[in-house]
């Protein structure tokens, strides 16, 4: 595209940022100071990014539509949410726990972390970008009720809220409340149902929304 | 059979349902209840986070406070919680 193209007034559009930020150079600068110090390497970073990008929403959603289906796998999963992640091969490779925060008619759970970005990797993969960010962090520990009908989910006044702030060695996720007329659902057409929101507790499963399959 | 005499800080100080207060945070100083006691004990990483060895492992609470507690004026309902994790150091006993 050439300024001929249009007469408006605005800066120029860079199709890409070229320069780094402060941090993105640090996190570059180290990297390389590391593997050339032979304290890392090269492949151990490679097989971290492995790692990471094999944990996804989508295992959060198997383990909640099994708890939906299972009594006595939910016991085990509120009783201790690692070890019944486990069962399903899922590995803590940062060494965290997990508390699952049940939600019921009578309390509604958010989770948050006013410190930085902890969250259930393991089990959800990466958070989004508003999770990390502090209007998210700030607002979610302080009046989680607006910040809940922000994403369209009013709690009623007879249903308590309850936040769950994570820190570096527990996590939280969300087992959220499985959405009436899915009775005759399978346990696979249950898990479509649970996005990444509905386990951080901003929103409800509902039929409208699904996964991708 | 001699009394076995569990070292210091083996056992944990609290147990599920004991009134607390969190001795020098803000806002996160005022009264909470215990709600669950952590295990393992582990070692204190926001002590080794500013540089200190934090040496022993210690207990670990999940701990509720009300909102209600933890913010002036919050706008929200009485039975709206936090809940949060805190490492035994950190912790006084109070009246439930």
């Amino acid at each position: 595209m050439t300024d001929s193209d249009h007469d408006h007034d605005h800066d120029a559009i860079e199709a890409t940022d070229s320069s780094p930020g402060y941090y993105e150079l640090l996190e570059i600068s180290v990297r390389e100071l590391l593997i050339e110090k032979q304290l890392i390497t090269a492949a151990e970073i490679r097989r971290q990014l492995e790692v990471l990008d094999s944990r996804t929403p989508a295992l959060g959603a198997k383990i909640v539509a099994r708890a939906w289906v299972d009594p006595a796998f939910k016991a085990r999963l509120l009783a201790d949410g690692r070890k019944a992640c486990e069962e399903f091969g899922i590995t803590f490779y940062d060494d965290t726990q997990l508390i699952v925060l049940e939600n019921t008619e009578a309390e509604h759970n958010l989770i948050c972390c006013t410190l930085c970005s902890c969250y259930p990797r393991p089990v959800l993969g990466l958070p989004p970008d508003w999770y990390k960010q502090k209007p998210y962090r700030a607002r979610a520990i302080a009046e989680p009720r607006k910040v809940l009908a922000e994403f369209g989910t009013i709690v009623p006044d007879d249903v308590a809220v309850r936040v769950g702030d994570s820190t570096a060695m527990m996590r939280f996720m969300v087992l959220p409340l499985r959405p009436k007329g899915t009775e005759a659902f399978s346990e696979q057409e249950l898990a479509a149902l649970v996005t990444r929101d509905t386990m951080i507790g901003v929103v409800h499963p509902s039929l409208e929304a699904r996964n991708p399959q | 059979m001699t009394q076995i005499v569990p070292a210091l800080g083996e056992i944990a100080l609290f147990k599920v349902g004991d009134a607390i207060r969190v001795a020098t945070r803000a806002p996160i100083g005022q009264r909470g209840v215990i709600a669950k006691v952590l295990q393992p004990a582990a070692v204190d990483n926001e002590i080794e986070g500013f540089g200190h060895n934090a040496g022993l492992r210690r207990h670990y609470y999940s701990i509720v406070f009300p909102m209600a507690e933890v913010w002036a004026g919050y706008e929200g309902q009485p039975a709206d919680r936090l809940q949060i994790e805190v490492f035994e150091s950190w912790l006084e006993r109070t009246e439930p």
